[in-house]
């Protein structure tokens, strides 16, 4: 069975594209999404309290690890739809190879979140940002995005294998919004109370958008921080993916 | 039993807290449409479930087209299809999308999926669906996809779980027809079902299934008849007369029913004590306006054997393009 297990997580991915096919709108709205917030928090709400320099390059890779976060959400929403609807009971009944439901739903949503990456990079870039230290660690960064939201999207796929209802997804939809702004996306940690300090600066979405600052160029970034970014997506995988794994192969409990 | 399509032997599942499946024993044989039948909470649901691999029994040996349900998982996989209580569909595809994509997980190929999508769109009549999407189906469709589905592999082992449950009659007919067409192929089905006319009508054998176990087991006519017997029916012209008559009669266990001018009577000797009956009545001036002999229902059967009232409390006019059999099999006289 494991001699079709690309064969069918492509199958599943496929699966995937052929519903965004299906809902253009929602896809796009996806991914204006976070350029809105970043056209808001860049000139409405403004001002990047406590930071030094231009506050579009503080802001940018904010918003970009803040991409990524909210995109656990997406993931969530997809997952429990699925166990809702049933469709999952049919995959399972069916001579699938065993991971092919759960590769195929991250690789669609990995997919998506690049495309995220692209346009906001896109957006800020027509507001004249810019990544300063050219495109090894450019890419590096972007690496680091990505590997910020494959941890993201285990988190997601196990919390939906838990939660298995909608009404909890909706609780955790909101709960998203607290622990991305605990962060350093919009403002330094030198602002805050130093308990809020302590707590922002240990958020592993702030560890990531340290490291992708610094690798931009801009103001915020630390040297050396990168190794903080590859060690807490790589520690959130080493709890969740197996959890995910586990979960679902347990759907028969 | 060797031509056995699926066997159980004391399969337990607790599930949701509670003894779903408590020690459940069923043998069908290859070929033939099982009806389990039994009221919501019997461990219906439960035991499709087991047998299609989507749970795993906490003991007891469950074997589905010669393989073990726990340690052969995917050779059972290739061989079933699963028609689940719920419409299991990706909503947001059209028909031929659903179909496609589950033949490539069949690993049909592309080409083969293709063509199988094709051939069943066109047998269960949904190729003028279009791109449309499976959300915008009625019920009735969803459901015939779902069946479709369910048989993109030719499975040699069929579950339907309540097929018709929540179905108009016409979709309950569509249905229906399905199955019967399916079983001339050789396919073996287990069909679960709160319907007795359901069971009635498709099924070769029927298990009644009560609080996780099977309480009977046989032919519908034979659980019919572990009932108590033939009944002889009479209605009268006039329901005045229904007294007069019953004294007359002077058979045991005579009830009568005043609404529907209707006096039932075990017939232990079917055509002699059917004879009785008409010189009786005839002797005595008494018209009757109908005289039937008939085996009792699968609902009394059911009524005798769960010690609870039937769960089919949907009246049977409403399935009138399905025929009458619930109300018995009669014999004109």
């Amino acid at each position: 069975m494991t001699a079709y297990a690309l064969t069918d997580s492509w199958t599943m991915t496929r699966r995937e594209l052929a519903r965004w096919a299906r809902r253009p709108v929602a896809v796009v709205v996806n991914l204006v999404f976070p350029v809105m917030m970043l056209l808001m928090f860049g000139y409405l709400v403004g001002g990047g309290r406590g930071v030094a320099g231009d506050y579009l390059d503080y802001l940018v890779p904010g918003m970009l690890a803040l991409t990524m976060a909210f995109g656990l959400e997406g993931t969530m929403v997809a997952v429990t739809q699925d166990l809702d609807k049933g469709v999952v009971d049919r995959f399972r009944a069916m001579p699938m190879a065993d991971g092919a439901v759960l590769v195929g739903r991250a690789a669609a949503d990995m997919l998506q979140s690049a495309l995220g990456l692209a346009v906001m990079i896109a957006v800020a870039s027509a507001l004249g940002w810019r990544a300063e230290r050219g495109p090894g660690p450019f890419l590096a960064a972007v690496g680091l995005l990505l590997l910020f939201r494959f941890a993201m999207l285990w988190i997601g796929i196990h919390l939906a294998l838990v939660a298995g209802r909608p009404e909890l997804v909706q609780a955790v939809q909101i709960l998203v919004w607290p622990v991305g702004f605990l962060s350093n996306a919009f403002a330094a940690p030198g602002t805050m109370p130093d308990w809020l300090g302590t707590v922002v600066q240990w958020n592993p979405m702030s560890q990531t958008a340290t490291a992708v600052r610094d690798l931009f160029g801009g103001p915020g970034g630390e040297p050396g921080h990168v190794w903080a970014a590859v060690a807490w997506p790589l520690a959130l995988l080493a709890v969740f993916f197996p959890l995910a794994v586990r979960r679902f192969a347990r759907l028969d409990r | 039993m060797a031509d056995a399509a699926i066997t159980v032997e004391g399969a337990h599942k607790r599930y949701g807290g509670k003894r779903a499946l408590d020690g459940l024993d069923l043998t069908v044989a290859r070929g033939t449409v099982h009806g389990v039948l039994g009221p919501n909470g019997a461990g219906k649901t439960t035991l499709v479930r087991v047998l299609a691999t989507l749970l795993r029994p906490d003991a007891g040996r469950v074997e589905v087209a010669g393989h073990d349900v726990v340690t052969d998982a995917y050779a059972v996989r290739m061989r079933i299809g699963l028609l689940g209580q719920h419409a299991a569909l990706d909503e947001e595809l059209g028909g031929r999308q659903n179909l496609e994509l589950f033949g490539r997980l069949h690993h049909l190929g592309a080409k083969r999926a293709r063509a199988r999508a094709g051939e069943l769109l066109e047998r269960f009549a949904l190729t003028d669906t279009g791109r449309k999407p499976v959300s915008a189906y009625s019920g009735g469709m969803r459901r015939r996809l779902d069946l479709a589905a369910s048989l993109l592999t030719e499975p040699e082992v069929l579950f339907l779980d309540e097929p018709t449950t929540g179905l108009d009659p016409r979709g309950r007919a569509e249905v229906w027809d399905s199955v019967r067409s399916l079983v001339g192929g050789g396919t073996t089905v287990l069909l679960t079902t709160q319907y007795l006319e359901e069971a009635d009508q498709l099924a070769d054998r029927v298990s009644v299934v009560d609080a996780g176990r099977v309480v009977a087991d046989g032919t519908p006519d034979e659980l019919k008849a572990a009932t108590g017997g033939d009944r002889v029916d009479v209605v009268l012209r006039d329901a005045g007369q229904l007294g007069t008559a019953a004294a007359l009669l002077a058979l045991p266990g005579v009830r009568v029913d005043a609404d529907r001018r209707l006096l039932s009577a075990p017939a232990t000797d079917r055509m002699a004590t059917l004879s009785r009956v008409v010189r009786t009545l005839q002797e005595a001036g008494i018209e009757a306006a109908d005289i039937a002999l008939r085996r009792p229902t699968l609902d009394e059967a059911f009524l005798h054997l769960t010690g609870g009232p039937s769960p089919d409390h949907q009246p049977a006019s409403g399935h009138s393009a399905s025929g009458h059999l619930a109300d018995g099999t009669k014999e004109p006289v």
